[in-house]
């Protein structure tokens, strides 16, 4: 083939002695993402499987496709039913009008192209931002650029509000990836996600910017504020009476984050990560468990000032990022523990502390970015006590 | 001595800084630091009372019994920042109520006990005020470089005067709340560490464990 032959003729300049030795992680880059990885692992064990990393990463990447295709439904159909009463504005509107498509609502096809024109940017912006990093690293610290880039790029974009300033997509990349994981040492040693330390940092530097009632759907003069953030002020009930149904919120026809409102798509593209034994299950059980008992719990307790106790589980599923970071974050195999035992006890403690952050602490509506960043660092200690633990039951039974 | 007086000096400004080096003080540093203003009167406090608790406990050296070094240090030390705070409330008042616990936390400062116990037992009365005088500053070095980015890009000012005009007063620049809050410091203490040590590279530990690569062994 002609881009193989192109491929090997110009290999020898990258390699060591060549004129762009320095280089090569990016030759690296491009070469491998279009063939198989020609090195094998150096350390020990050794273990053979058609699913290496860089088919794993791009098996995360195509589970997501279901929630983006939502999130550009979402996003056209918010601005463009906010259109109907408010009138359009912004350039995107002026794009929109000179190619003479229009803003109707009710056209599915419309809505996404609309919502294209919010979920482009932002993506573009964090790989190209991202990318600059890692070439950086990778070149000065002479590992290869490798396809855990491309998940983290999606999953960050896809937690951003439609509507967030492009430099701040920037400068929230940079810290995900610098700080969240190449300080550690690169992909496969970040003890953070590093999409989620990128949002983290937004929304502690700009809450204007990152939450509250006007980001959501970005139209001059609309105000709408996510059903969690209903839910926390007035009750749960409340969100259908503001016309939202459960039903309509499991689907993703909502306020919220690019890719976060749906949780339908979640779900598909949680089957497929199963089906393909990328996603554990037990992290999942032991989440969901987790939420389901304590928001149940709190459901009994009740409370006369906060409206937030008296949601139901299933509200909390399909309110907020809860099933996008189930999904994509939770299950995410770097950052969670790696025993079995570990795995329930860590989605556990996320579900347990999401439903806490949401319920309990008044200054966050939100609490899934929160809850799984803290499971993230608890998790080398889980692990630890879950191995501990198992050589203490092996040595009884040797006495 | 091994030192001679302009390395007491100069040393723990980069080479064996207090902060960045040994790792001490890290509690203030993340407190004080998000005004400009209020991290330099700190660094002028820590100074002082390192450099003046090193040179007292210094002058006693010969005549504290080893067992209760401690409570002497403790008492000498805490003089000392009563003094400081009392000159404070007097002269810098707004400052004072800004520090507020800050101050009297000097005394736990592990800066001041540090070079009391390290140094000061063991050194002439005149080296330890140098000493000292050389750690408060690699201290104030390393606060201050912490105290210019927060407040610069935190608030969009330096020392309380306007550098970028923010978005509230009608300007462009956006300021950034997370250098507001204290965890920053931590951050930006890790990068200026990470930046000494890329620099001075005899700063780096060894490393505890070695992965290990088959055929290296």
């Amino acid at each position: 083939m002609g881009l193989r032959n192109f491929f090997d003729r110009i290999e020898p300049n990258f390699t060591k002695g060549g004129r762009w030795e320095k280089y090569f992680p990016i030759y690296e880059m491009v070469e491998s993402f279009l063939y198989t990885p020609k090195t094998v692992t150096t350390g020990a064990p050794h273990a053979r499987s058609y699913v290496d990393m860089k088919r794993i990463m791009t098996y995360v990447v195509i589970a997501t496709i279901p929630a983006i295709l939502v999130g550009l439904y979402n996003i056209g159909f918010q601005v463009n039913t906010a259109f109907e009463t408010l009138g359009p504005s912004g350039w995107r509107a002026t794009i929109l009008d000179a190619l003479g498509i229009g803003f109707n609502a009710a056209n599915p096809v419309l809505n996404m192209l609309h919502g294209l024109l919010y979920f482009l940017p932002i993506y573009i912006t964090t790989l190209v931002v991202g990318g600059i990093w890692e070439v950086i690293f990778a070149t000065i610290r002479r590992h290869e650029v490798n396809e855990g880039f491309l998940v983290t790029s999606m999953l960050y974009t896809l937690i951003m509000p439609p509507d967030v300033p492009l430099w701040q997509v920037g400068l929230g990349i940079s810290f995900g990836v610098v700080i969240g994981k190449e300080v550690f040492g690169g992909t496969g040693k970040n003890f953070l996600n590093p999409a989620l330390v990128g949002r983290a940092f937004l929304y502690f530097a700009y809450p204007a910017d990152m939450s509250g009632d006007t980001i959501w759907t970005p139209v001059d003069g609309f105000s709408g504020a996510t059903n969690l953030a209903v839910a926390a002020s007035r009750g749960y009930q409340e969100i259908v009476v503001g016309g939202t149904t459960w039903m309509d919120s499991f689907i993703g026809i909502e306020q919220g984050s690019i890719g976060e409102t749906s949780v339908l798509a979640c779900l598909i593209g949680l089957g497929f990560l199963l089906f393909t034994k990328i996603a554990n299950w037990r992290l999942i059980v032991g989440c969901l468990g987790g939420m389901i008992l304590f928001s149940s719990l709190l459901n009994l307790v009740g409370s006369d000032t906060n409206p937030m106790f008296a949601m139901p589980w299933y509200w909390h599923l399909v309110l907020g990022g809860y099933a996008f970071g189930l999904v994509f974050m939770v299950t995410e195999p770097v950052s969670a523990s790696h025993t079995n035992m570990g795995r329930f006890i860590y989605g556990a403690l996320i579900g347990f502390m999401v439903v806490m952050i949401r319920v309990v602490n008044p200054a966050f509506p939100e609490g899934m970015m929160l809850a799984i960043l803290f499971g993230n660092v608890f998790a080398p200690l889980i692990d630890y006590f879950v191995v501990q633990s198992n050589i203490r039951r092996r040595a009884r039974r040797n006495v | 001595m091994s030192q001679t007086r302009k390395e007491m000096l100069v040393d723990p400004l980069v080479d064996n800084n207090p902060i960045t080096l040994q790792v001490l003080g890290i509690c203030s540093a993340l407190a004080v630091t998000s005004s400009l203003q209020v991290a330099f009167v700190m660094s002028i406090a820590v100074t002082l009372v390192t450099a003046f608790s090193s040179m007292f406990i210094s002058m006693l050296r010969n005549h504290i019994p080893s067992s209760i070094r401690i409570i002497v240090q403790m008492v000498i030390i805490a003089s000392l920042v009563i003094l400081v705070d009392q000159v404070l409330k007097a002269y810098a008042f707004e400052i004072s109520k800004t520090l507020s616990v800050f101050v009297g936390l000097i005394i736990t400062n592990c800066i001041v006990m540090g070079r009391a116990e390290a140094f000061a037992m063991k050194n002439p009365p005149v080296a330890s005020f140098i000493d000292g005088i050389g750690n408060g500053l690699g201290y104030g070095l390393i606060l201050m470089m912490v105290g210019v980015i927060r407040e610069l890009f935190g608030s969009g000012s330096l020392f309380g005067v306007t550098v970028f005009e923010t978005v509230n007063n009608g300007g462009w620049y956006v300021p950034n709340g997370l250098l507001l809050l204290p965890p920053s410091a931590f951050f930006i203490i890790g990068l200026i560490i990470w930046a000494f040590r890329t620099w001075k590279p005899d700063q780096v530990e060894e490393r505890e464990y070695k992965i290990q690569v088959v055929g290296d062994h």
